[in-house]
């Protein structure tokens, strides 16, 4: 998740106070996945539509972000990000193109 | 020092991990009455290399040029170490196969300096590559570089010193929750390739992952590699040569051997030892003991394999 500017924390105190119930689905539209360890962690989210969701590689080696057909990310080296929006429900398999073995799912509702 | 003999059946996870060892900067292989045979590593293998008969060639892997965390800050160095070790070397080697992962990004200058380095060996190297050199969007250096007169990915055959080389991609294609990869198309040419050989024709396989399932769960293996060994099945020697797993490891199964080779890079786990295959970091003053010294030598005449360890620092 992007670290929150002077402006966007101003506007999501205000909300809060206001809206409680809405900042509570204002957070859930920005979702972290880490790569630590060869792993997406975590390996499986669900999300609501129009969730963006943002990988991070903490290793030392590059890794990709893949699901076939619907997003591919650059091999992204150490503290590299790969965001992506998802529009449309569904059930998103994604895997690392470097090492296969490395799979992870989104689950949009 | 000790020594491990190997059973003929495969590898079980104990004997992996007895057989585990860190080595140094490239194998040197020597082709003996048509059979390769290693002799060892740089070091080790001089004094052998001054009286070996026939052909001698060389093995270096995963240089990783452009790496830089903590497991190896110079990359760059410990690849010019190598090359000024193959350069002090007794008796000059007919050429060199580098089995992949020559930069660690796909970047235009880490292959810059992999060349500039590498060819201070004044050596004929054949490259095969890893997954490291195929990361650039067009995936177009590798191949402008070293991919001249090969076909599709980059697999090509050569024949020298009366044995038949055949350098392998498996690095791309992969699937979600596969392991390394060669394809229908390149398997069908590894057929066509072979066919009409006599079956007398000693067979060098190398490619960067390795052919044989080493580490499943590490995504060491190639999911299709049993049908290029299938093709190499009928031949009275086989060598298959890999890099990717950053250690040595070695089999015999009937007329075939496997052999990984180190990296010039950094050192990776022993299968299951970490929580991932990534690089290990250990002290600078143990970095080169780490990518040591092992010395590995074919039993002639047993369908065994027998290696000796000999660590560069007790």
């Amino acid at each position: 998740m992007k670290t929150l500017n002077r402006r966007d924390f101003g506007v999501a105190v205000a909300a809060a106070i206001l809206l409680p119930v809405t900042t509570a689905r204002a957070d859930d539209t920005n979702m972290e996945v880490h790569i630590d360890n060869f792993v997406f962690q975590p390996p499986e989210l669900t999300i609501k539509v129009g969730t963006t969701v943002t990988w991070t590689n903490r290793d030392d080696i590059p890794h990709t972000v893949v699901s076939a057909g619907k997003f591919r990310s650059k091999a992204l080296d150490t503290d590299d990000k790969f965001t992506f929006t998802f529009t449309d429900a569904g059930d998103y398999k994604y895997f690392c193109s470097l090492h296969p073995h490395m799979t992870g799912m989104i689950k949009v509702e | 020092m000790s020594g491990h003999d190997h059973g003929d059946d495969g590898v079980s996870r104990r004997k992996v991990l007895e057989c585990m060892t860190w080595a140094g900067t490239g194998v040197l292989w020597t082709i003996t009455g048509g059979v390769p045979r290693s002799l060892g590593i740089i070091d080790s293998a001089e004094a052998a290399t001054a009286a070996a008969p026939g052909m001698t060639f060389l093995q270096i892997s995963d240089s990783h040029v452009g790496f830089d965390k903590p497991a190896n800050p110079n990359a760059l160095g410990t690849l010019e170490e190598a090359v000024n070790k193959i350069n002090a070397m007794p008796a000059k080697p007919s050429f060199m196969i580098h089995t992949g992962d020559i930069t660690h990004l796909s970047k235009a200058a880490e292959f810059d300096n992999a060349d500039r380095i590498i060819s201070q060996s004044k050596l004929d190297v054949h490259y095969v590559p890893g997954e490291h050199d195929f990361l650039d969007e067009e995936v177009k250096f590798y191949r402008e570089r070293y991919g001249r007169g090969t076909k599709g990915a980059g697999w090509y055959s050569f024949d020298a010193g009366g044995v038949h080389f055949v350098g392998l991609v498996n690095v791309v294609d992969l699937k979600a929750g596969g392991l390394g990869n060669l394809g229908a198309e390149q398997l069908a040419w590894l057929e066509d390739d072979l066919r009409g050989k006599s079956k007398s024709t000693p067979i060098v396989l190398f490619a960067h992952i390795p052919l044989w399932t080493v580490y499943p769960e590490w995504g060491w293996g190639t999911e299709d590699g049993g049908r290029a060994l299938e093709y190499v099945k009928g031949f009275g020697s086989v060598t298959v040569l890999n890099g990717h797993i950053h250690q040595v490891m070695q089999k015999v199964e009937g007329n075939v051997t496997f052999h990984t080779a180190r990296s010039t890079a950094f050192p990776q786990p022993a299968p299951g030892t970490a929580s991932s295959p990534g690089p290990m970091k250990v002290e600078d003053t143990k970095l080169r003991s780490m990518l040591g010294v092992a010395s590995i030598n074919f039993k002639q005449n047993e369908q065994r394999l027998a290696i000796i360890d000999t660590p560069l620092q007790g």
